[in-house]
């Protein structure tokens, strides 16, 4: 295995730039998932490093070797395809084969791989089957199993899961994970699906109109997007960003929001008595939000819309002011709509928002690691 | 809508492609069949059949159609394939190709044999030009029917003319073929011949097989091209039916010659539905 290194990438159709001066490493045996609404260039970022599409300018590296001028068969790469890709004139067998025969690999070694990685699969009684004789799962693990097979530098994937239905695709999501783990193989993967991205990635690079806007731990992209677009795209519900006016009373340092007002810690009291203008975006998701049935100093007060029990828990959709606010609560929670509901913000789980800019205020500039 | 209703109207738009292929397809077909096998005054007969194996002309006919398909088909064939692999590496300016490639289409069989005529007769283009630049100081007579020539000008007015007809379904084949094959082909590891040789071709084997029967077919039936370049010089199966029919005023004779093209294009057409045969299971 080895790491993929890629350097000021860009690559244009036509007049659309897909993917704009990127740089991204995954780390020898890493995890990685590249997030982003359709469109984003997730995708050809990813078929770039494979060679299916020709960089415009910049270097691709896979494992220290500069791969940027050399065609796909030649980067030591296995990549998963979204349609799966399996050859249907071939047996499941001899799809699983195809790279080592390419590599005119001995006969009994071929063999031998195939049926290790048939097994890993769990396909190893379809292997004289043909594609067209499998259901979409299993299709899908053929070509996984074929990716792993070879000797690959890399694994790339590209919303391997998307074609499955929801419960299959719950199903392989787990086996993936694990049998990744047990491969150690450094693992690029594609996904519009923010819950595939967050379950399985060691690091998630969010991606938006062919930048990568923020590389970091799936628990830290969540609790700490770096801007607007990335806490509304990533978690359902998507973060709730209140209107916020910064004010000082008494030598200490208050936002006014939601027809009330809150206090921020001690650090990020500090950055925002640097900011320019008062007005600050208040992102908080909605399971940092208390609910009281009766007023408090610190509480926000608010009524109740709509309640929406998920059996696991409740989602409360409920007017805070001007703006309308989802709140996560309990399963035995009891409201009405119309009634009169309390709201503690927990202000350590607070992200600042510059308004102008979209930015969290103590974002680190330069997301790439 | 009651589902018990039979429901007509498919039949109904099938009906004028039926009508058309009774008429003008099936109905000759089986007054053929009739003239080859019955006598004037109404009983069954062989002799027809007889009397064609043992025309002087026959074996002559049947060699020369046999030489012909094996000198035209495989080369238009491989030809059109090349071509149409080239037209789907969508190199700058291919498209224009299929336009160029598909020109011959529009052209009849009759006048494309006269054009090649002009090319090589004794007077004909390529003499004129070979005479100016001073390769020959007289005109070569190549459409000398004891040479080879007619031969092998007739196998380029054909593969002139109808290569693109191939050209045309292998590019349909291929382009129906998604684009993730050949990918994934080239990610594990293939070359492009590999790629075309392992992958490619085997998922276009319902368009060879389409291309095949059809080229062979025509070429079966050749007939336009050989008396416009060959004249006399040359015969083939449909040149004597025509010939029976028009010179020596047998009816019977000419449906036996059509009655033998009838079975030869069956026989080619079955072996290449079972050689190509695509199994059910290899199909997506």
């Amino acid at each position: 295995m080895a790491e993929i290194h890629v350097e000021s990438v860009r690559k244009t159709f036509g007049k659309v730039k897909a993917v704009w001066d990127v740089d991204l490493t995954v780390h020898d045996r890493e995890f990685v998932v590249l997030l982003g609404p359709s469109g984003c260039g997730k995708t050809t970022l990813l078929r770039c490093i494979a060679g299916l599409e020709q960089v415009d300018q910049g270097r691709v590296f896979i494992g220290q070797r500069d791969v940027t001028d050399l065609p796909p068969r030649r980067r030591q790469i296995a990549m998963v395809f979204q349609n799966y890709a399996v050859f249907p004139h071939l047996t499941v067998f001899e799809n699983v084969a195809f790279g080592l025969r390419m590599q005119h690999r001995p006969k009994d070694e071929i063999k031998k791989r195939v049926q290790s990685a048939a097994e890993l699969l769990h396909i190893e009684n379809l292997l004289d089957r043909y594609p067209s004789q499998l259901s979409g799962g299993q299709r899908q693990r053929v070509a996984v199993a074929r990716a792993i097979a070879v000797d690959s530098l890399v694994l790339l994937m590209d919303e391997p899961l998307s074609n499955l239905d929801a419960l299959l695709r719950l199903e392989m999501r787990a086996e993936l994970k694990r049998l990744l783990r047990e491969i150690e193989a450094t693992t690029l993967y594609v996904t519009h699906d923010q819950v595939e991205a967050l379950s399985l990635g060691d690091r998630i690079a969010v991606m938006r109109d062919g930048q990568i806007l923020q590389y970091d731990t799936p628990l830290n992209v969540y609790d700490k997007p770096a801007d607007l677009f990335i806490g509304g795209f990533i978690g359902n519900p998507p973060m709730n960003f209140l209107d916020g006016e910064v004010r000082t009373e008494d030598g200490r340092l208050i936002v006014r929001t939601g027809g009330g007002e809150i206090y921020p810690p001690p650090e990020a009291s500090a950055v925002l008595s640097r900011l320019k203008e008062p007005s600050v975006l208040v992102g908080i998701r909605a399971e940092n939000i208390e609910t009281l049935s009766a007023p408090a100093e610190d509480a926000l007060q608010a009524t109740v819309l709509v309640v929406e029990p998920l059996g696991s828990h409740n989602l409360i959709t409920m007017q805070l002011g001007p703006e309308q606010i989802k709140v996560n609560t309990d399963a035995d929670f009891q409201a009405q709509p119309g009634q009169t509901i309390w709201l503690r913000l927990n202000t350590d789980k607070i992200r600042w928002i510059d308004k102008a800019s979209g930015r969290a205020l103590d974002y680190d500039v330069s997301p790439q690691s | 809508m009651n589902l018990k209703r039979f429901n007509w109207e498919p039949y109904l738009l099938l009906l004028p492609s039926a009508l058309y292929l009774v008429f003008f397809l099936a109905w000759p077909m089986f007054q053929a069949f009739g003239l080859a096998f019955q006598a004037d005054d109404g009983h069954l007969t062989l002799d027809y059949m007889q009397r064609m194996f043992s025309d002087v002309m026959f074996s002559a006919a049947l060699i020369n159609t046999v030489k012909l398909i094996i000198a035209i088909v495989p080369l238009q064939f491989i030809l059109a394939l090349v071509m149409a692999l080239l037209m789907m590496e969508r190199l700058r300016g291919s498209d224009i190709l299929v336009y160029i490639y598909s020109i011959p289409l529009a052209i009849s069989d009759l006048a494309a044999g006269i054009i090649w005529f002009s090319i090589f007769t004794q007077r004909g283009y390529l003499n004129s030009l070979l005479y100016g630049l001073g390769v020959l100081d007289k005109p070569f007579l190549f459409l000398n029917y004891q040479s080879n020539w007619p031969f092998a000008a007739i196998v380029l007015a054909e593969v002139w003319r109808a290569t693109s007809i191939v050209f045309v379904i292998l590019v349909a084949g291929l382009q129906s073929i998604p684009r993730d094959y050949a990918e994934a082909a080239e990610v594990f590891g293939a070359n492009w011949f590999t790629r075309v040789w392992r992958v490619t071709l085997p998922l276009l084997r319902p368009s060879i097989q389409t291309a095949l029967i059809l080229r062979t077919i025509l070429a079966v039936q050749m007939f336009a091209v050989v008396v416009a370049i060959a004249g006399r010089g040359m015969t083939v199966l449909a040149n004597e039916a025509y010939r029976w029919y028009s010179e020596y005023r047998s009816p019977h004779l000419a449906a036996t010659y059509a009655m033998f093209i009838l079975v030869i294009s069956l026989g080619t057409a079955f072996i290449y539905l079972r050689a190509l045969r695509v199994k059910e299971e290899m199909v997506l």
